[in-house]
């Protein structure tokens, strides 16, 4: 298991808390410059921090209170960097070999193992420049790994590639992630990348950590709106909460809904929330269903986009002066509803799906 | 053809330019990895050489190197010989003014390997030591070679300084760029232009199989 504290405020702020355990991917987003790399550089003693602690698999790496600091070379990681920063003089064979430690130095197999194991098998003998953007990928992935590390750190490890062979990568990565019992770190700024292959994310934004937890949790129960902000949350509302007897409802302009049993409330002012656009159901002209009645809302499509069969209906709402809610629907649903922009539609906004925030 | 000069010559080159190996790495080394107050002065300071007249050099040097001087003193108290007008006070000479055409090329190639590739050395396993050795030297080597080549013909042809610092002492400090001269205030036309022709000749042909190193090796490494 992985554990990061990092605490500074020069050169750069950082204010950071996580942890992962082995076998899991730990994804570290949010935007250029928020500090994700100098986290992964810190963890591989690359960069020091003033102060905090970083310890994996029960060996402590950094501690600033007993100015404990050690070197890269000391610290069994594997790390894949941006480029990869492959040695350009040396073949696949020697790069990897080149982080073999001395006991492994005679067991040439190994590089053949290794090869195999990230599909690069009959390549060993080719320099970094003869091979693809992908293939230099995965020699960057086989030499981190040739230490045998206690932690595998990826920096944006699919920002060099084409969008064909990063989706290859993906599922490569996915595969060999189940042979790894190793804390594994990715930095990237790709939402949709980090949900879809981390067991964890950790949202980092102006060098603090503001939120970790699996991407469910990050994407519809952020913990407050800047969280949300760094997610992409699509609908991000304001309202008030009203308390009714022993319930809540939650005012948006002049609608009222209803919010879920489970919805903790404990802010009574003002407040934000968000809605999945999943969660944000049609009500179907050819069979209407009994969740209808379900804080009905009615606004006016003013603008519509397909991707990979999902169409996303944007929809202002006037008693809402006017503001757009988005709803997700497949695509065979938007066709059969023949939902075109300009046409008035009735939606319901899933009670138990509205997550509220402190403003 | 004076082959005793082209003696003096190609020795003081060969030693100047050996000696300027490990001099240039680590002097290059130095300003390449390291942010340090004064750094861009002890950049100007190698330069000097390059841009600075040889004659002001050479009289600087010829003062420095002088028994009196502190520096020639020591060296007089220690082996018990001159500095000034001695080839061991040439070979100083030229170690100092060949500077320049040393650590110039090797600190551009080795500012031009990205600071990844060395961090990945490191994050591999490779002790600092090692990453210089299997990974930073090796990708330098083109720079290095340049720095070597340069420096010896540099040396070779220099005549300023040597006539400054060393005179022209037939056998010790009498090089071919000085024979070249006294050849020529002599009117042996035919001996001075053969002389030329080899100076001449050796600078060519150690560029261009410079270009050529390079420009192969570079179709190799490709960053």
């Amino acid at each position: 298991m992985l554990k990061v504290t990092l605490r500074q405020t020069k050169p750069i702020a950082l204010d950071v808390n996580l942890h992962c355990n082995n076998g899991d991917i730990l994804a570290l987003v949010g935007p250029s410059g928020a500090g994700k790399s100098t986290v992964l550089r810190c963890i591989a003693g690359l960069h020091s921090s003033k102060t905090g602690q970083i310890s994996c698999a029960d060996h402590k790496w950094f501690d600033s209170e007993t100015k404990t600091n050690l070197k890269p070379q000391q610290r069994r990681i594997g790390m894949v960097f941006q480029h990869y920063a492959l040695f350009p003089h040396l073949t696949v064979f020697d790069n990897i070999r080149l982080a073999f430690s001395k006991q492994q130095q005679k067991n040439l197999d190994k590089v053949d193992d290794l090869l195999a194991r990230v599909h690069l098998t009959g390549l060993a003998q080719r320099y970094p420049h003869q091979l693809s953007g992908g293939q230099q990928q995965r020699v960057a992935i086989a030499r981190a790994l040739a230490r045998e590390p206690d932690v595998l750190l990826l920096d944006e490890p699919f920002s060099a590639v084409d969008r064909v062979t990063r989706r290859k990568l993906y599922l490569e990565l996915n595969s060999l992630r189940r042979s790894l019992d190793m804390p594994i770190v990715l930095v990237t700024h790709d939402l949709d990348e980090a949900a879809m292959l981390a067991d964890t994310m950790a949202v980092i934004h102006h060098g603090k950590t503001l939120q970790q937890g699996t991407p469910e949790q990050l994407m519809y129960q952020p913990d407050n709106v800047a969280v949300a902000k760094q997610v992409d949350v699509r609908n991000l509302f304001e309202g008030q909460i009203i308390k009714l007897d022993d319930r809540y409802q939650l005012r948006w302009h002049d609608i009222t809904l209803e919010l879920g049993p489970k919805e903790a409330i404990d802010h009574t002012q003002n407040v934000a929330w968000i809605i999945s656009p999943a969660k944000v159901i049609l009500h179907q002209r050819v069979r209407p269903s009994r969740g209808e009645q379900e804080n009905p809302v009615t606004g006016q499509i003013v603008e519509m986009l397909t991707l990979r069969g999902i169409t996303t209906v944007l929809v202002a709402v006037a008693e809402a002066n006017n503001l757009v809610i988005q709803m997700d629907v497949s695509q065979h649903v938007a066709e059969r509803n023949s939902l075109e922009k300009g046409q008035q539609i009735t939606m319901s906004i899933i009670a138990s799906a509205i997550h509220i925030m402190k403003k | 053809m004076d082959w005793q000069a082209f003696e003096v010559s190609l020795k003081l080159a060969l030693l100047t330019s050996v000696s300027l190996l490990p001099i240039g790495l680590a002097l290059a080394y130095l300003l390449a990895n390291s942010r340090f107050f004064g750094r861009e002065l002890l950049e100007a300071a190698i330069t000097l050489p390059l841009v600075l007249p040889p004659t002001v050099l050479g009289y600087f040097l010829l003062v420095g190197l002088d028994s009196n001087s502190f520096f020639g003193g020591l060296f007089v108290s220690l082996t018990g010989h001159s500095l000034a007008f001695s080839f061991t006070g040439l070979w100083f000479a030229s170690i100092i003014y060949s500077l320049p055409f040393a650590v110039q090329p090797m600190l551009r190639s080795m500012e031009s390997i990205a600071p990844e590739i060395r961090e990945a050395a490191w994050c591999s396993g490779l002790s600092k030591w090692k990453t210089f050795f299997k990974i930073e030297l090796p990708l330098a080597w083109p720079g290095i070679v340049t720095a070597m080549v340069l420096s010896f013909s540099h040396t070779l042809g220099e005549f300023g300084v040597v006539l400054m610092i060393g005179g022209n002492i037939a056998g010790e400090t009498r090089t071919l760029s000085i024979a070249i001269y006294d050849s020529v205030l002599a009117f042996e036309t035919a001996q001075a232009q053969s002389m030329s022709l080899i100076l001449l000749g050796i600078a060519l042909v150690s560029i261009t199989l410079v270009f050529m190193f390079n420009r192969s090796r570079s179709r190799l490494v490709q960053l």
